[in-house]
């Protein structure tokens, strides 16, 4: 029985009683996020240690999580635990300050791993200014042994927050489409894992093409395109019990589904006579509504946060564009006005930016504009990039690179708001139409 | 309300299930070339009227060459009480969703000029495979232009 299990494990988080240093008013560490080319901020993780101040195996596992975390997102660089001169670090007392700044660190991360006696075990971690000497934070946790992958996940976050004043992401999944295969052949099944790109599983069985996969908001449901029976259907997958549905019961195509904030609807196109107009489905009352109505395809729509507008592509015009209109389909206002042409957009979940593809000259790039089309940057240009999906703290994206060739095939990458920090982001074979999970907190 | 398969039985390490892929890509995967068992119905319409029309990139437009085509299928059709299945794909170089609406952009612009010839339309369905399935491979318009494309399968 597969279980994508999202919150069943009993994590406790509790702010470590005891402040080992009095705090002051006085300026801690902080990083600006909103600044492109930072310089990632310098820190010490040590292994978090086990009883009796041992080495602990699964201490060394979780700082490795939180390590590499805070390493990909750009903003952090660890510092080699080779050159650490304080060894018998304890996550009660006060570092030595001075050993710390002599190897230039900035921030200092002593954690510690105890078994309970019902089988859980207890993690305890401490932040330190090291320019300040001052303690930044001081948490502790209680999971499983099993969770300590996810344990090192909510460190991770818990520092990042500390550290830029922004979300954290790195507790959140990814769901995307693997493909295997040759390209005149290729079969795709829908795909499940963590934003660092461990624990990848299948959850489609690859019979029928799989597409666009978008998580519902509780990241329970996953709705995508599938073309079971031949013709392509927009379905419901739930990811805990496997069930699935077809969404809606329409005379033609249905595509490019995805899920209302408020989780209540799915947005998609339905395709009848040649020609795509978007709609909703009420999931309860199974109520569609038509949003658009015109002779151009209309698809790829995508809600605001706050559920009040809709944004989506169109071809009215002649060409792809991006437009905007309110959720009742009124107020339809284009919003790109650049050369070439303009698809897939996604609105940030912050709300205040939308990410989308751009066609230009035969090359396909990511960018960014505001919803009412201004400020439009492009993050990464190449020979294929498409279909950009946002971290769920809007900082970070996730989109697929095609590379040229008959034997080529897609991979995920992700890059920075700014357009810094682009990295792969590894999976077992090729990988397209990445969607990234929400926070469940 | 359908359930089609409960994801439990399909869950499989992902190594082993890459190298089932491979085997399983030639058989049982869906990707739009089905059809009826009449194998010389197929030869026919395949070698002899033509199955397949081509586009211009970004367009649905029916050139001379492809109403020709259609034509001749109408004529086939008329021949026989075969029904169709009309297949749209367009190239790789634009986005996926809307290269599904483009592909049934073609498909239905070869159904309604069928129709204008007098196919009857219950006769003529319509499929999308966006560019989920070319056949030509190659990263150059030779490739690109046979894969934007229409094909007519017998149902």
């Amino acid at each position: 029985m597969i279980k994508i299990i999202m919150r069943k494990m009993i994590v406790v988080l509790v702010v470590l009683a005891a402040q080992i240093s009095v705090s002051f008013a006085q300026d801690l560490l902080r990083i600006d996020i909103t600044q492109g080319n930072v310089d990632p901020l310098p820190i010490a993780i040590n292994p978090f240690q086990g009883q009796n101040d041992q080495p602990s195996m699964i201490g060394a596992d979780i700082a490795n999580v939180v390590k590499s975390d805070l390493n990909r997102s750009g903003l952090f660089q660890s510092i080699n635990p080779a050159g650490f001169i304080e060894k018998d670090l304890r996550v009660n007392a006060r570092p030595r300050f001075g050993d710390w700044r002599i190897i230039n660190t900035q921030a200092l991360v002593i954690g510690k791993v105890s078994n309970l006696e019902d089988g859980r075990i207890s993690i305890e971690f401490r932040l330190w200014d090291v320019v300040a000497e001052q303690q930044m934070m001081g948490l502790q946790l209680i999971s499983t042994p099993s969770n300590w992958r996810w344990v090192g996940h909510l460190v991770a976050d818990a520092i990042y927050e500390r550290l830029t004043g922004e979300t954290g992401y790195f507790d959140s999944r990814i769901v995307y489409v693997d493909e295997t295969g040759p390209k005149n052949r290729r079969v795709k099944r829908l795909a499940i894992m963590d934003q660092d790109g461990h624990n990848p599983r299948l959850i489609t069985t690859g019979q029928s093409l799989a597409l666009t996969p978008r998580f519902s908001p509780t990241a329970q449901e996953i709705t995508y395109l599938s073309y079971a029976n031949r013709q392509p259907r927009v379905f419901l997958l739930n990811i805990e019990t496997g069930q699935q549905e077809i969404v809606g019961d329409f005379p033609g195509m249905t595509f490019a589904p995805r899920f209302s904030p408020d989780g209540q609807k799915i947005i998609m196109s339905l395709e009848r006579n040649g020609n795509s107009n978007i709609y909703t489905l009420d999931l309860r009352t199974r109520v569609t509504r038509r949003l658009t109505n015109t002779l151009a395809i209309d698809t790829a729509p995508c809600y605001a946060p706050d559920g009040e507008r809709i944004v989506f592509e169109s071809d009215r015009a002649g060409r792809q564009q991006l437009y905007v209109m309110d959720a009742d389909g009124k107020n339809v206002q284009r919003i790109s006005y650049g050369e070439g042409r303009y698809a897939t957009p996604v609105w940030s979940p912050r709300g205040d930016l939308i990410a989308f593809t751009k066609q230009l000259k035969g090359r396909f790039l990511i960018g960014v504009m505001k919803p009412d089309g201004s400020g439009e940057r492009i993050l990464t240009e190449g020979y294929h990039n498409e279909g950009p999906a946002w971290s769920p703290n809007g900082r970070v994206l996730t989109f697929f690179r095609e590379q040229k060739g008959e034997k080529a095939g897609p991979g995920l990458w992700t890059v920075d708001v700014t357009g810094y920090n682009e990295r792969p982001l590894k999976t077992p074979g090729f990988a397209s139409d990445p969607a990234w999970s929400p926070l469940i907190r | 309300m359908r359930k089609l398969f409960r994801s439990s039985n399909i869950v499989v390490a992902l190594g082993a299930s890459v190298l089932l892929a491979a085997c399983a890509a030639s058989g049982t995967v869906s990707g739009g070339y089905g059809g009826s068992g009449d194998e010389s119905a197929v030869k026919e319409l395949v070698r002899n009227v033509g199955d397949r029309v081509f586009f211009a990139t970004d367009s649905a437009a029916l050139s001379s060459d492809a109403r020709s085509t259609i034509m001749r299928q109408a004529d086939w059709l008329k021949t026989n009480g075969k029904s169709l299945t009309i297949e749209g794909h367009a190239d790789e170089r634009g986005t996926r969703e809307y290269n599904i609406a483009l592909g049934a952009r073609r498909a239905n612009a070869v159904k309604d000029y069928m129709i204008s010839l007098g196919v009857d339309g219950s006769r003529l369905e319509t499929v999308s495979w966006g560019k989920e399935r070319p056949v030509s491979l190659c990263a150059e318009d030779a490739c690109w232009s046979k894969n934007r494309r229409s094909v007519s399968v017998i149902q």
